[in-house]
């Protein structure tokens, strides 16, 4: 049988303890758009790292186009025709549109940068994505999300691809340019690209691959024509398991408890408008709608990170000013806040778990002007069992733990403040199904014992299964708050486009959601 | 956006330095006791040199992100090496030039490697460096000493006119032609040359593009490409470069070679104030060295406003200080304008 | 939850990588003392090198650095550098020298406080760069002595207690070493036991996140800016009873050795790493390096070639930061 366009044998990839890629063959051809599936952590970040010549596998051969492949960097791979689109986008933003698209190998003019000549390079790839309002001198820093990621795209088409790669590549596009994504990428299969395609978007997949490809727990589980198996039995390869109940039952609205958080008026330059609502003790309230429409200002607002917040704020009936996050976890506002990003926002890689979990709740352990270093362990030694958080030993870097369980640390560090009222953005990114589901039951468990939780999420399923109630937020206001029976996914979906309730056509595919 | 616009733009911060220089120096101009002449023109553009070429040192490895504490230094080691060779025959001189050059790139050099493959932070490095660089610049003149081609020197620190009548061209200085270009300080011609002739073509050659890349977004630069290793060490000895051009031109000034070590310290503190007020970001990826040559130039026109002002000597120091605490602070009204406090951390 | 345990925990930030870098300043420092006695018994026949009288000056000498490292690795830790420090300390010095009398000492102090506060205001609030910043204090505190003293040294004396902290001994020890290492149990409690010092270390590591956990990093940053320039004054003080007056200049020797003993010590330079036990050894090792050149009769040129060639080896035997490819 000829060989496949690329080829992968016996892959093998290990990060320390961690076994990222074992033993993987696969193979991927032209003129086909190929989805990779999997849960994070099932290894399709490895795979594409090996394929664009980002990592060496520890074992195993790779061959392109029946010649076998060896790449020391990602510009060896992009000289071989493999173009990578990361999640991460790798435009720097200081320099101009048309230098970063030209960056690897500009046209040149007696040994310099022809600029005349990278401009027009850039205005025909940026015409190419239907981009040609953006201006090729424009610094990137100053192009909206949606914008910058197109020009990535522009850049990996400049680079001429036999084989692109799009990793998680429309997260951030507005629902125009991600249709304008699909176009692209349904002309190049027809010119004879392979197209690797990672996402966690059933619907994209659905309507743009030929051929899926479902990894679990780095290994490759089975590749299928479209269409050859269920939506079930495709979730099913990805967790391995059957699915059972995902999200703990929710209790019956309780009768008139008080409101813990009251919000009224609440605005903030033009990304806020009037937002007001409440939150009683108890209740797992919802943020949804489409990204970007101000559910992470509102949270961060509320934690009194935004300066000029206009509105007012009461807590437990009281009327609070929250002046920062300081202020927010003091006695009488006890509020918490699981900010975006883990990484670079809840946790300070380098240091111990242990000193971690205590940073926010130091200031109570203290004896005198000393911490009290018996009283502190024993906190954190409560909290590492009770929320399970998989640890080899408190004083190892929290840098070593797994995503998973790195989220746990920040929710730990949180809980350990005793708060009542806790704020969630997007807690459940890039986390494995089964600490999603401790969380999911955690969440339920601190509103039971009276706290009131306002949860931010992209991800309907969790919106529809873990909250009493969902506010979808437009353009910086609450347009529809839908509880009981009518929290469902075309519900959600209508008004995050702010359509009017149940009016037929409102198509499901958009993006910002899931 | 239109293409001018968006140029403007961008260009706000090396606006601004031209500003704040034209300012200060028209100040000095207007108030001079004798009136304007090219005299005075030439005077200032001397005293100017040493400070602009350093700061278009300090300018490159600001713009990768680091900063080089030794520029001060690698002038001084040059400058004592250039008081042996700049004697002689032209050849010889031109020779002792071409070392000088070569010897303070490859400091310059030294630098990038052990920021690079010794993976060490480049203040630390430099500082380390500096140390070494001063220490040969002290064995190679203990005391003050040296000596210099007279005619030379007399050529690279006056205007055309005079380069002309040294050297007996363009008849001895009085041909009709050339009469309108005479009047150019050679120290001005030289800094425009070394403008078009060293930065620019860097700037927009593929490592000086890759240099702004590293500075802007070290991952993204590397998976994109850009030879990373290869733009850190060269925008170190671009650095080492343009401080060689500095201690040669302080050579020709001084006529001697001086181990001054308190004024290597002054030249390199004073190189990072050129570099933030000519609008390059310390944390890199924008800016450039014009914007230092103007930065440089801003410091020089509030010392010469001191002079004809009358200033008590006394007061000058503290005056400098308070403008250059005020300079940097300007930077500091973005943050008023910053609404989300997250943003203010790096 | 044993002793060990609880230890185990106090050491939490201080893993064995941490330890690596002040094992081998431990090694070089034996290696300078080898030296230093072989020459000196090759000179003079005697391992005077070697005196318990001539270490005892060493580490006599070595307090006044101590304290500025001290208070210099502080901000380093939170990522932050403070270029202050030489006016700070000639101008604690001079305005000591010039009050004079019982106020002499907390004028001094004071004045480190007052430069450290100015510091914080402009890093924390004005969230100017502090190499800047701090830069620009130093000339502004430059401007003002010139001013003050009308550019000559200024002919005013120490105190008798300057003198005595600086000079005076205690059962063979000298004063200032009592007052370092006083000055260094306080600042190993500091970091180790209240929340202040880890919250230092929180802030140096990513300020974001202990700013979004609840960290007043604005106090924090402020609070070691001010310990540091105080630390900076009672330096300058103390100087000034070493050497019954003040001088211009004075404080410019104290700078990059200041910085080079923490670095050499195994801190970050980047922040959120290191021990105050390294910062020690570094100095420790800055002054007896010094002294041994100077022993030689080493000249300038090669004491300054030497100093650099020393740290850059240290660091460079430290081992790598890592790759940055993401």
């Amino acid at each position: 049988m000829g060989g496949s366009f690329l080829e992968l044998a016996g892959i093998s990839k290990r990060y320390g303890g961690v076994r990222a890629l074992e033993d993987v063959s696969f193979a991927c051809e032209q003129s086909s758009i190929h989805a990779v599936l999997g849960e994070n952590g099932a290894g399709k970040s490895t795979l594409i790292k090996i394929v664009a010549g980002v990592v060496r596998p520890d074992t195993g051969t790779m061959t392109l186009e029946g010649q076998p492949v060896r790449f020391d960097g990602p510009i060896a791979a992009n000289k071989a025709g493999i173009v990578c689109i990361f999640q991460e986008l790798s435009l720097m933003p200081d320099l101009s549109v048309a230098d970063n698209i030209c960056i690897a190998d500009p046209p040149r003019r007696f040994g310099l940068i022809d600029q005349r000549a990278q401009r027009r390079r850039a205005e025909e790839l940026l015409a190419r994505v239907g981009c040609a309002d953006v201006n090729p001198l424009q610094r990137v820093r100053n192009l909206p999300l949606s914008r910058r990621q197109m020009v990535e795209i522009a850049k990996a088409l400049g680079q001429n691809p036999k084989l692109l790669i799009l990793d998680e590549a429309t997260s951030a596009l507005t629902g125009a340019d991600v249709e304008k994504v699909y176009r692209i990428l349904e002309q190049l299969r027809r010119d004879g690209l392979a197209i690797l395609y990672i996402s966690h978007r059933m619907h994209e997949i659905e309507q743009l691959a030929d051929t899926w490809s479902v990894f679990r727990n780095g290994q490759h589980i089975e590749t299928f024509a479209r269409g050859a198996r269920s939506a079930d039995e495709v979730v099913q390869l990805m967790i391995g398991r059957e699915i059972t109940q995902v999200f703990p039952p929710k209790p019956p609205k309780a009768s008139d408890s008080r409101p813990m958080l009251e919000v009224s008026g609440l605005s903030w330059v033009d990304r806020l408008a009037h937002i007001s609502f409440a939150v009683h003790a108890g209740e797992i309230v919802g943020l949804g709608g489409l990204d970007g429409q101000g559910q992470r200002e509102l949270l961060l607002a509320l934690f009194g990170v935004l300066r000029g917040v206009e509105g007012s704020i009461r807590v437990a009936g009281q009327p609070v000013a929250v002046t920062g996050p300081s202020g927010a976890k003091a006695k009488g506002v006890d509020m918490a806040l699981i900010p975006e990003d883990r990484k670079t926002e809840g946790l300070m890689l380098p240091m111990s778990i242990g000193d971690n979990l205590g940073m926010a709740a130091l200031g109570s352990l203290t004896r005198g002007i000393f911490v009290d270093e018996s009283r502190e362990r024993a906190a954190i030694e409560a909290m590492v069992e009770k929320l399970k958080i998989k640890i080899g030993a408190v004083d190892d870097p929290v840098a070593t733990l797994s995503g998973g369980n790195q989220q746990k640390v920040v929710i730990g560090k949180w809980l350990m403040t005793e708060p009542r009222i806790i704020l969630l953005n997007d807690p459940t990114r890039g986390i494995d199904v089964g600490t999603k589901q401790e969380l999911y039951q955690l969440l339920r468990d601190l509103a039971a014992a009276g706290a009131a939780i306002l949860f931010y999420t992209t991800d309907y399923d969790e919106l529809i299964g873990c909250c009493d109630r969902v506010l979808i937020l437009y353009d910086g206001a609450i347009v529809t708050t839908l509880e009981g029976d009518d929290l469902t996914e075309t519900r959600i979906v209508a008004a995050s486009l702010n359509l009017a309730a149940g009016e037929p056509g409102a198509t499901d595919r958009q993006a910002g959601g899931h | 956006m239109s293409d001018l616009r968006i140029r403007l733009v961008q260009s706000l911060g090396l606006i601004l330095a031209i500003g704040l220089f034209l300012l200060f120096y028209l100040i000095y101009n207007f108030n001079h006791p004798r009136g304007f002449s090219s005299q005075i023109l030439i005077q200032n553009a001397n005293e100017s040199f040493v400070l602009v070429m350093v700061g278009m040192a300090q300018t490159v490895p600001a713009l990768v992100g680091g900063l080089d504490l030794s520029v001060g230094a690698v002038m001084t080691m040059i400058n004592t090496l250039a008081s042996y060779l700049l004697v002689g025959w032209p050849l010889q001189i031109l020779g002792g030039i071409v070392i000088c050059l070569a010897t303070a790139a490859l400091a310059g050099f030294v630098n990038g490697c052990l920021v690079v493959y010794g993976r060490i932070q480049p203040i630390i490095v430099t500082l380390a460096t500096g140390a070494v660089y001063m220490g040969i610049a002290l064995f190679l003149r203990p005391t003050p000493g040296g000596k210099v081609d007279g005619d030379f020197s007399w050529a690279m620190t006056n205007d055309l006119f005079e380069l002309a009548a040294t050297y007996g061209f363009a008849g001895d200085g009085d041909a009709a032609w050339f009469r309108p270009f005479a009047w150019l300080p050679l120290p001005l011609i030289l800094m425009v040359l070394v403008v078009l002739l060293v930065w620019l073509p860097f700037k927009n050659s593929v490592t000086g593009r890759g240099v702004y890349a590293v500075g802007s977004a070290e991952g993204a630069a590397y998976m994109s490409g850009v030879r990373v290793d290869r733009c850190k060490i060269a925008a170190f000895t671009m650095a080492g470069l343009f401080a060689g051009f500095a201690g040669l031109y302080l050579t020709l000034q001084t006529s001697s070679g001086n181990a001054d070590v308190p004024q290597a310290g002054a030249y390199t503190l004073n190189s990072i104030a050129a570099v933030v007020i000519g609008g390059t970001s310390l944390m890199g990826g924008s800016g450039g060295a014009v914007g230092s040559l103007f930065g440089a130039l801003v410091i020089r026109s509030i010392s010469f406003n001191f002079r004809i002002f009358d200033v008590d000597p006394l007061l000058q120091p503290l005056i400098e200080g308070i403008v250059l605490l005020g300079a940097v602070s300007i930077g500091a009204a973005r943050i008023f304008r910053v609404r989300n406090k997250l943003e203010l951390f790096g | 939850m044993t002793a060990l345990g609880m230890t185990a925990h106090v050491q939490s930030a201080f893993s064995g990588r941490e330890s690596r870098p002040i094992l081998i300043a431990c090694a070089c420092i034996v290696v300078i003392l080898i030296v230093g006695t072989i020459y000196t018994l090759w000179a003079h026949g005697t391992a005077s090198f070697l005196s318990p009288r001539y270490l005892m000056q060493q580490l006599q000498v070595g307090a006044f650095l101590g304290l500025v490292a001290a208070g210099m690795m502080l901000v380093i830790l939170l990522g932050h550098i403070d270029l202050s420090v030489p006016w700070t300390i000639a101008a604690a010095a001079m305005m000591a020298t010039a009050v004079g009398g019982p106020l002499a000492l907390p004028v001094g102090l004071g004045l480190g406080v007052a430069v450290g506060l100015v510091n914080g205001l402009g890093v924390a609030y004005l969230r100017v760069p502090s190499m800047i910043f701090t830069l620009g204090v130093n000339a502004v505190l430059r401007g003002l002595m010139v001013m003050h003293t009308g550019g000559f040294a200024p002919q005013t004396h120490s105190t008798p207690l300057m003198e005595f902290l600086a000079v005076g001994h205690i059962l063979g020890i000298p004063m200032a070493l009592f007052v370092w290492i006083l000055v260094s149990i306080l600042i190993v409690v500091m970091l180790r036991r209240t929340p202040l010092g880890r919250y230092i270390y929180a802030v140096g590591n990513r300020e974001a996140a202990a700013y979004l956990s609840g960290v007043n990093t604005r106090l924090v940053l402020i609070s070691a800016f001010v310990l540091c320039s105080t630390l900076a004054a009672l330096a300058g003080v103390l100087l000034a009873g070493y050497s019954t007056k003040a001088y211009q200049g004075m404080g410019d020797a104290y700078l990059l050795p200041s910085i080079a003993a923490v670095v050499i010590g195994g801190t970050n330079i980047l922040g959120g790493q290191g021990r105050y036990t390294g910062t020690v050894v570094g100095t420790i090792l800055i002054v007896l390096l010094t002294s041994v050149l100077s022993i030689m009769q080493m000249p300038e040129a090669g004491r300054q070639i030497i100093y650099g060639t020393v740290i850059i080896a240290m660091l460079l035997a430290y081992g790598r930061r890592d790759r940055v490819t993401s």
